[in-house]
């Protein structure tokens, strides 16, 4: 299968410190890979290497276009939507306003959404700085579906929420895996969580892949080794 | 029925009932007045979609309001002295005509808010405030040096433009004019406000880099409110000159483009009646206190350090509650 998604050797540095320092990384159309690892070695780095949130080297491409001549909001339109670690949603707008701000052609609608979190079809005229960090979270997911994206990146989607609403949030996924097969790259630390969407897993330490296989293929040894669980 | 739209309507009201009572109570000096506060209200309606929307701090928006001035000086002197504006490669005369002076004070403005806005929107903050303000001065002074046009003196225009079907000379048929224009200009921004681009201007000015990674770019969603903001700032412009039949590089003055940013603070940021608001009181209070005092703005101060200190949303803030935003 031909990858949508290729990072081959990728460096980058923020200014005098080298923060990446050969990430290998390919994910196909459909497909869902976990990118794991410490705290540190790299994860939300190669994220917004690949968004152009930072300027890196070496290979990355997606379907076909070489990233690096591009700048961020190219990315977005080529089919990249990202969620970002911190949710960060439009604070000062409702619910609605935020999904209808972020909207691009395609099968995502408002309603479409909300049928994903029923949650936000409750609010949609509420401001989003009111809502839980849950809910804000099912928003920035919602912002970024509206873009209606062909691979959609979730940089620690459920870090600070409670059991329940992660939950919510892992089923959202799941769904989204078994309904649209749209392509996901997923940051997170939640391995139980992980071996139940991902296919396959790249880890990551010191700025580094250092191992890629299927996801069910980590061992308790390998997890401890390198992901410290 | 919300509490900022039942002050929106009341003061809609008061602008066409107050003319009205005047125009029978044979008070022409208070339509004029209306005008005059109808006019900044466009001016500043203009700014506040840059500003209130897009959170860009001009203090060059006099720039604008001076070319749609001079778009009607320039066009009205060559055709009340019958001399024609440019004779190669293409003759084109001047005109007493309001509409061609209104489209070339809009296309006019439009095209400096774009120049300017692709150079000083790379910057942000204070470095923005400055280039604004840069480019105010320049236009001042080039003004001031452009002899043919009257340099410092400026240019007179005997009569006022023309309307089809119109006596713009009778105080009340020009002040429905003005009238007209700016509720199209309201009508515009309230659209405005609620569409996909204006809710992506609004939150470009919360987290450009957010904006960035749903496919937008935050400096052409501000290049195109600042070009807007600059249309409507000239035309208004234009119905400022064409009031008066008086062009000066005053127009252009840096003071000026204060005055519209304090409208939008008096009135409220990013409340849709905000430059209204602020342009009504500061008509009304320049009028009434400038009859005592000659240092008016004195007290005009302290009710603008009144309404920062303790009413942030200004005016409309303080009667209908706060806004999401601003306040």
């Amino acid at each position: 299968m031909t990858a949508l998604l290729e990072l081959r050797d990728l460096t980058a540095r923020y200014g005098a410190s080298q923060a990446l320092f050969g990430v290998r990384l390919e994910l196909s159309a459909g497909e869902v890979v976990a990118l794991m690892g410490r705290n540190g070695m790299g994860k939300s780095t190669t994220v917004k290497c690949i968004c152009r949130m930072l300027p890196a080297q070496g290979g990355l491409r997606f379907d076909g276009h070489d990233l690096h001549a591009l700048p961020s909001h190219r990315v977005a339109r080529l089919g990249i939507g990202l969620v970002p670690e911190g949710r960060r949603c439009f604070s000062d707008l409702s619910v609605s306003e935020n999904l209808s701000a972020a909207t691009r052609p395609g099968p995502w609608t408002e309603d479409s959404v909300g049928q994903l979190f029923p949650r936000l079809a409750e609010r949609r005229g509420q401001v989003a700085r009111s809502l839980s960090g849950g809910e804000q979270q099912m928003l920035a997911i919602g912002r970024a579906l509206m873009t209606n994206p062909r691979l959609l990146i979730l940089d620690e989607a459920t870090e600070g929420l409670a059991p329940l609403v992660r939950q919510e949030i892992w089923d959202a996924i799941a769904r989204l895996k078994r309904e649209t097969g749209l392509a996901i790259l997923i940051i997170d630390k939640s391995l139980k969580e992980l071996r139940q969407v991902a296919d396959r897993a790249v880890i990551l330490e010191r700025g580094r892949s250092v191992w890629t296989g299927p996801v069910e293929a980590i061992t308790p040894e390998l997890a401890q080794h390198h992901l410290g669980v | 029925m919300s509490r900022e739209t039942l002050v929106n309507l009341t003061m809609l009201a008061g602008l066409v009932l107050v003319p009205l009572w005047a125009l029978w109570a044979d008070e022409p000096f208070t339509i004029t007045l209306a005008t005059r506060a109808v006019i900044l209200a466009l001016a500043a309606a203009g700014l506040n979609i840059a500003l209130g929307i897009g959170g860009l701090v001009s203090l060059g928006h006099a720039v604008f309001f001076g070319i749609g001035g001079y778009a009607m000086g320039v066009l009205a002197y060559h055709a009340q002295t019958y001399t024609p504006l440019m004779e190669a490669p293409v003759l084109i005369e001047g005109t007493k005509s309001m509409p061609v002076i209104w489209l070339v004070a809009l296309v006019a403005s439009a095209l400096a808010a774009f120049v300017i806005g692709l150079l000083s929107l790379r910057t942000s903050g204070v470095y923005f405030i400055m280039i604004t303000l840069a480019f105010g001065q320049m236009l001042f002074f080039f003004t001031i040096s452009w002899a043919r046009y009257g340099g410092e003196d400026g240019i007179s225009i005997y009569l006022r433009n023309g309307f089809p079907g119109l006596n713009t000379l009778v105080p009340i048929q020009f002040y429905a004019l003005c009238l007209t224009l700016l509720v199209l200009t309201l009508a515009l921004t309230a659209a405005l406000m609620r569409s996909p681009f204006g809710l992506a201007l609004n939150a470009a000015r919360q987290v450009p880099e957010r904006v960035r990674a749903v496919g937008l770019d935050p400096f052409r969603l501000r290049l195109a409110a600042f070009t807007l903001s600059g249309a409507i700032t000239g035309l208004a412009g234009a119905l400022f000159a064409d009031l008066n039949r008086f062009v000066s590089p005053s127009m252009f003055s840096w003071q000026l483009s204060g005055e519209f940013i304090v409208f939008i603070i008096i009135g409220g940021t990013a409340r849709l009646f905000g430059p209204v608001v602020g342009a009504v009181l500061f008509v009304a209070l320049e009028h009434w206190l400038g009859g005592i005092s000659a240092y008016w703005h004195i007290w005009f101060g302290l009710l603008l350090l009144g309404i920062v200190l303790f009413g942030k949303g200004g005016v409309i803030g303080m009667i209908a509650g706060r806004a999401r935003t601003h306040d």
